[in-house]
Parts: structure tokens; sequence; C-alpha cells
């Protein structure tokens, strides 16, 4: 049976409980640590891809957190990394615009949204696909519901709301591209008032 | 008692959801598609039979007073390790799943077989009692979550055969997770429980 509760037990037997997780831990951290950073690596590239024309060339503006995505000398388009706040905590995406400001299409990279519901928001179909060729020109860029041309997702207007936000950041940063490249402002603060963190939620705890 | 029982047992009846009622939170949360309750069961799974066999292991040198500390570090390494391996090496589950795996620590199916049967038992036994409890529950969230699936959102399996139309969208969120668990729990227990 148990062994007797005195103090040098219990000391002895809880710390190299813990002494031997913490080992265990650390290792596994340190094993996985790579694989960990390569799955979200190839995420982005893969996301990227997805939202921009074929291009040979790709460059990264650490500044405003934007891909320019040559083809031979021709810029085919800009990948900005973008973020709003959803239902479930920060949604991050990857919105691809070309030179002539229609977005090429959108992805999405995390988010914490209801499953069934907000989730849809990377599987429907309906609503992924109007991403496709959105020109901000012609269409209002917001929900329906809100008197815009967006088609929310079913049941899931915030997260909707919250995805054609993070898309209007990322025309925002689009169009201090064009004018400070256009106009060769040079006060020109990439990104000024979007708040672009990179973490993603790791202690969303909704129960 | 026979091999086969113990895992039996964990299926029908000592089935953690159906019958003992146990890890309620993640049952009602991760099953709103089919595949999310089938992956949080074998999360959950894969977490029970590994925690049963090191408690079991370790139980008769673990003083009383603290053996709930102890069970507890060793579950949430489990849990730890699960999610690390999870995040590196099935990035896309990790995704739909990432925030309910942290929460098994605190799921009471866990801690309770420990509690109740594997620190009684051998390294064997609570092994196999983790598989039949760790099945039962998956077995438990798969139906659970393809019928609200069916119900909610008109797929099965992520197979979508209302085409284009919305399901019965309650089914999806909590509501309908307390209705439908109310009524496989009365078939189950007219059905299965008596045999």
């Amino acid at each position: 049976m148990a062994a007797k509760s005195n103090l040098t037990n219990m000391v002895l037997v809880l710390g190299l409980t813990c002494l031997f997780a913490s080992a265990l831990l650390g290792g596994a951290y340190a094993l996985t640590k790579e694989p960990i950073q390569a799955a979200a690596v190839a995420k982005t590239q893969q996301a990227i891809a997805q939202v921009l024309p074929h291009f040979t060339d790709l460059s990264y503006d650490a500044e405003g957190k934007f891909y320019t995505a040559t083809d031979g000398d021709a810029v085919v388009g800009y990948a900005f990394e973008t973020m709003a706040v959803g239902f479930g905590g920060p949604l991050e995406m990857i919105v691809g615009v070309t030179p002539d400001g229609v977005i090429y299409n959108t992805a999405v990279l995390s988010h914490a949204e209801t499953p069934g519901l907000g989730a849809k928001c990377t599987s429907d179909a309906k609503f992924m696909d109007q991403w496709r060729g959105f020109n901000p020109s012609v269409k209002k860029l917001s929900v329906t519901k809100d008197g815009g041309d967006v088609d929310a997702i079913t049941a899931s207007t915030i997260t909707s709301r919250a995805y054609t936000q993070a898309v209007a950041v990322a025309l925002e940063v689009f169009a201090q591209v064009q004018s400070g490249e256009g106009l060769q402002e040079p006060d020109f603060v990439p990104g000024g008032e979007i708040e672009v963190t990179n973490e993603t939620d790791g202690g969303q705890d909704n129960e | 008692m026979s091999k086969f029982k113990l895992i039996t047992d964990g299926l029908v009846k000592n089935n953690p959801t159906f019958v003992l009622l146990l890890g309620m939170c993640p049952t009602l949360a991760t099953t709103t598609s089919a595949i999310n309750g089938l992956s949080m069961g074998l999360a959950t799974l894969f977490v029970l039979v590994l925690s049963n066999i090191a408690i079991s292991a370790i139980a008769p040198v673990v003083p009383d007073k603290v053996h709930i500390p102890v069970y507890i570090v060793v579950i949430a390494t489990f849990v730890t390790l699960l999610q690390l391996l999870m995040q590196a090496y099935t990035p896309a589950i990790y995704e739909t799943l990432g925030l309910f795996i942290p929460l098994i620590v605190v799921n009471c199916i866990v801690l309770g077989r420990a509690e109740a049967f594997a620190n009684k038992h051998g390294v064997g036994e609570s092994a196999l009692d983790g598989i039949g409890v760790g099945l039962g529950f998956t077995c438990s969230l798969t139906v659970l979550g393809l019928v609200r699936e069916i119900l909610g959102s008109g797929s099965a399996f992520g197979w979508n055969f209302i085409g284009g139309h919305d399901g019965m969208l309650a089914f999806v969120m909590a509501p309908g997770a307390f209705l439908c668990l109310g009524y496989l729990m009365v078939l189950f227990n007219k059905f299965l429980k008596k045999n």
C-alpha cells in the first residue's frame, strides 16, 4: 500500500515526480521545437502561395508586415499579415492584393472561433469565395447586416465582421504602400495604427 | 476479472459519458462535429492509458497525503507532451482542438480512473482499463458529435448531404449539446446498460 505520509517521504516523492516530469517535458520541448517552427513557417508559405498569383520572388517588409511578390521585374501582388479580434480571440490572416487594389485571395493563419460556427471562416466555400477578386472600389467592404457587400457566415456575424475588418486593415496598409511609393512620402509609417501581434494565443480558457 | 471484461466495462457498464457522467465540459464543448469528437476522444485515450500506467506503477511509493498533487503532475506532464507532439506533427488537428487539449488535465475521467482504479491495480490491468474507458469516451464523443453534426450542419464526418443549406444551428451550440446528450443517454440506458 501507499508509503507513510511523513515529511521526508512527501517532499521526496513530490520533488522527484516534478523533477522527472520537468526533465521529460524539457526534452520533449527541445525535440519538438524545430518541427513546430517548421510547421508554422510551412503554413505561412502555403498561405502566401494561396493568396497571390504566380510569383518567382518574395521579399518581406518586417516593418509593415507584408510580402511583396514579384515575377521577373514586375510586382504581381502584396500579401499582408493582418489580424482582428474575432469572437473567440485573435483572428490572424493573410490577405493578397494585386497592384491594382483588387483582393486576389484571403487565408486564415490562426483563429480561436467556435467550431461549427465562426470556425467556418476557414471552410465555408460561399464565404471564402466571395473574397476572390473582391474589388473594394466597387463593392462596400462590410457585412450585409451593416449595409455592405460581404455575405456573413450564417450565425457568425461577429467572426465575419472581424474577417472583414482584418481585410480592411490590410487594404489600409496597401493604400499606404501605394501612396508611399507613388508620392514618395518620407514620413510614411507602415501599419501605423494597426496593432499586429505575432503571438498565437496560448492560454484561452473558455470553460 | 478477465482482460476482455476490463475493456468492455469501460465501453458499456462504466461508460464515462453516458453512465458515469464524467468529463462533461469537453464532451459538450468539443462535439460540434464527429471528427472533433473523435479527435478529442483519442487525445483523452492517449493521456488516460499513459497516466493509468504511470500512476499504477508509482502508486505504492506515493504517500497518501500528497497523492493528488503527484497524480496531477503526472497527468499534466502527459497532456503537455501530447500538446507539443500534436503541435509539431499534426498541426491541423491541433488547430481545431488546441483550446481543449490543455483542459484534459482537469478532465475528471483521467483523475477519476487514477483514483478509482489505477492506484489499486497492477500496470497491465490499469493499461487495459485506460484503453476501455478511453474507447468508451471516444465512442460516446464520436456518436454525440455525429448526431449534432447531422442535425446542426447537415453533414457527417465533414461530408455534406444537404448541399449548401443550413442545418438546425441550435444543435451546434450549447443548448443542442445538452439536448442530444440527454436523449442519447436515455437511449443508451434503455438498450445497452441492462444487458
